[in-house]
């Protein structure tokens, strides 16, 4: 299978200037390749720069330095260096993400909040609500909560709205950060069965999970983040 | 081939601002800001009072002239254009038809003695609208589009709350479709609900229209719910630029991780 991710090299420092300029060196030297329909998991203590990765692939913190790799739309891309309206196209049609949290805006409702990324692409709302019904109703969000906004849901509830919204569009690459954590057993396993769906259809994933059994369940290779520390 | 030249023009810059400079005498309200705005992208401009984005703002809309430097502007004939060269006329038809200007009072972009219709309709009858009817149907549309109960539609907007107005002096913008908007502080006089629901209403519009919007805002909530990209400006210079979500979450500058990190949390 293709490679769809290549990173060299990454490397990220914050630098916090309000509390005198300390610098707070997070990850470096950071390169692996993720293969269309192979799912990696990245493993590590907290605090060793796990989801840092996932925000550097999805291009929400910016890199210093080192390449990363994004094959979008047929060609390499290095979203180091790219231009925001190009990494906003990435976004659109190649990477999806699922964050640890879900951040939605106020008043939207859930269907619509799950919708979204589709019509973005510019699919007719109606036909983006059909696939986001059908994704809420296997994730056990009762119907009666769709027309709500998901803000006053419970830690699951939004986190299955969360993974409904990253896994609706149809992206070649997908980064999950945490996606079972406040789940119970039998919600787990149907994300569980929705990644593996996902990886028949070529899909390749970086995914961070504490979960053992889950673990076992999705990854096909496991990268350790604590070689990419970076010494303080 | 309708669809093709629609995906060439949104490859090619709507707006591009070129080391525009602003000097008040001795006192310099914005310098060296230059950018590019695509089609269908909301730009934020985001800082503090005082620190040039409204000054960026009018030059940005023609309403004032740089003391050096340029705005270049694609008409809709694809030309790009320096606004400082265009005419009389071609300027009229920018401000009437091409562009909308949201200001932070409703009163200064309404006109407060007549009613909501005609200050809807006003702007259609602008680009040579005459049939009433079609005036009226589409001024009544438009306020349900932003959500004003049509049965209010001959009062003025003396009679409405502020929230009502300020969604009001949107569909009086928007109604003529241009395909840039700018709003100054959009939300800036509201309560904390209304602005909620003003801010899903701009967000809602500007996506289904595909507009271009820059906004200035002081109010990073605002810039993150609206916007794909950010400038920070300070003391009349753009010192961070980026995806919105970059600057916000990544904040590199020190002015800029001071402003994010005076967010009060939710």
């Amino acid at each position: 299978m293709p490679a769809m991710i290549e990173i060299t090299n990454a490397e990220k420092t914050f630098t916090m200037h309000l509390q005198g300029g300390v610098k707070l060196p997070v990850v470096r030297d950071v390169s692996f390749d993720v293969s269309a329909g192979e799912c990696v998991a990245l493993a590590g203590p907290s605090g060793a720069g796990k989801s840092s990765i996932l925000k550097m692939i999805f291009g929400n913190y910016r890199c210093d330095d080192g390449r990363i790799g994004i094959r979008h739309e047929g060609k390499w891309l290095d979203l180091v260096k790219a231009e925001p309206c190009r990494i906003l196209g990435v976004r659109r049609s190649t990477i999806g993400y699922v964050s640890q949290f879900l951040r939605a805006v106020p008043r939207v409702a859930t269907i619509d909040v799950v919708a979204e990324p589709l019509i973005a692409t510019g699919l007719a709302r109606e036909t983006a609500r059909g696939k986001a019904a059908q994704l809420l109703q296997r994730l056990n969000i009762s119907e009666r909560l769709w027309r709500l906004p998901p803000s006053t849901f419970s830690g699951g509830e939004q986190q299955r709205v969360n993974i409904a919204r990253g896994f609706i569009s149809d992206h070649p690459i997908l980064l999950l950060d945490e996606p079972t954590a406040s789940l119970d057993a039998a919600n787990r396993k149907i994300v569980v069965d929705l990644i593996a769906e996902k990886k028949r259809a070529g899909v390749a994933i970086v995914a961070i999970v504490h979960d053992d059994e889950v673990r076992r369940a999705i990854a096909d290779r496991i990268v350790d983040v604590t070689s990419f520390a970076a010494a303080a | 081939m309708a669809e093709m030249k629609s995906v060439a023009d949104n490859d090619r810059p709507l707006l591009i601002a070129e080391d525009l400079a602003k000097n008040y005498g001795r006192l310099t309200a914005c310098c060296d800001v230059s950018f590019t705005l695509y089609p269908g992208e909301v730009l934020a401009v985001v800082g503090e009072s005082g620190s040039g984005k409204s000054t960026l703002l009018q030059l940005l809309s023609a309403q004032l002239v740089p003391t050096s430097g340029r705005v270049n502007y694609r008409m809709r004939d694809g030309v790009l254009r320096d606004l400082a060269s265009l005419g009389e006329a071609e300027q009229r038809f920018l401000f009437r038809t091409d562009w909308g200007y949201v200001h932070q009072d409703p009163a200064q972009g309404l006109r407060m003695a007549v009613s909501a219709g005609a200050n809807v309709g006003e702007r259609l009858m602008a680009v040579g609208w005459n049939h009433y009817g079609r005036i009226r149907h589409t001024a009544t549309s438009w306020l349900e589009r932003v959500e004003i109960d049509t049965a209010r539609i001959d009062d003025t907007p003396r009679t409405y709350s502020g929230g009502m107005r300020q969604r009001l002096q949107i569909a009086r913008n928007l109604v003529t479709e241009p395909r840039l908007v700018f709003m100054d502080e959009p939300t800036g006089g509201l309560d904390v609900s209304v602005q909620a629901r003003l801010l899903d209403l701009v967000r809602t519009l500007v996506a289904e229209l595909g507009l271009a919007a820059i906004v200035v805002t002081h109010d990073l909530a605002v810039a993150r719910l609206l916007s794909h990209r950010v400038m920070v400006m300070k003391a009349g210079r753009v010192i961070e630029t980026g995806l919105t979500d970059q600057v916000l979450d990544d904040p590199r500058e020190p002015y800029t991780q001071l402003l994010v990190s005076s967010i009060l949390p939710p």
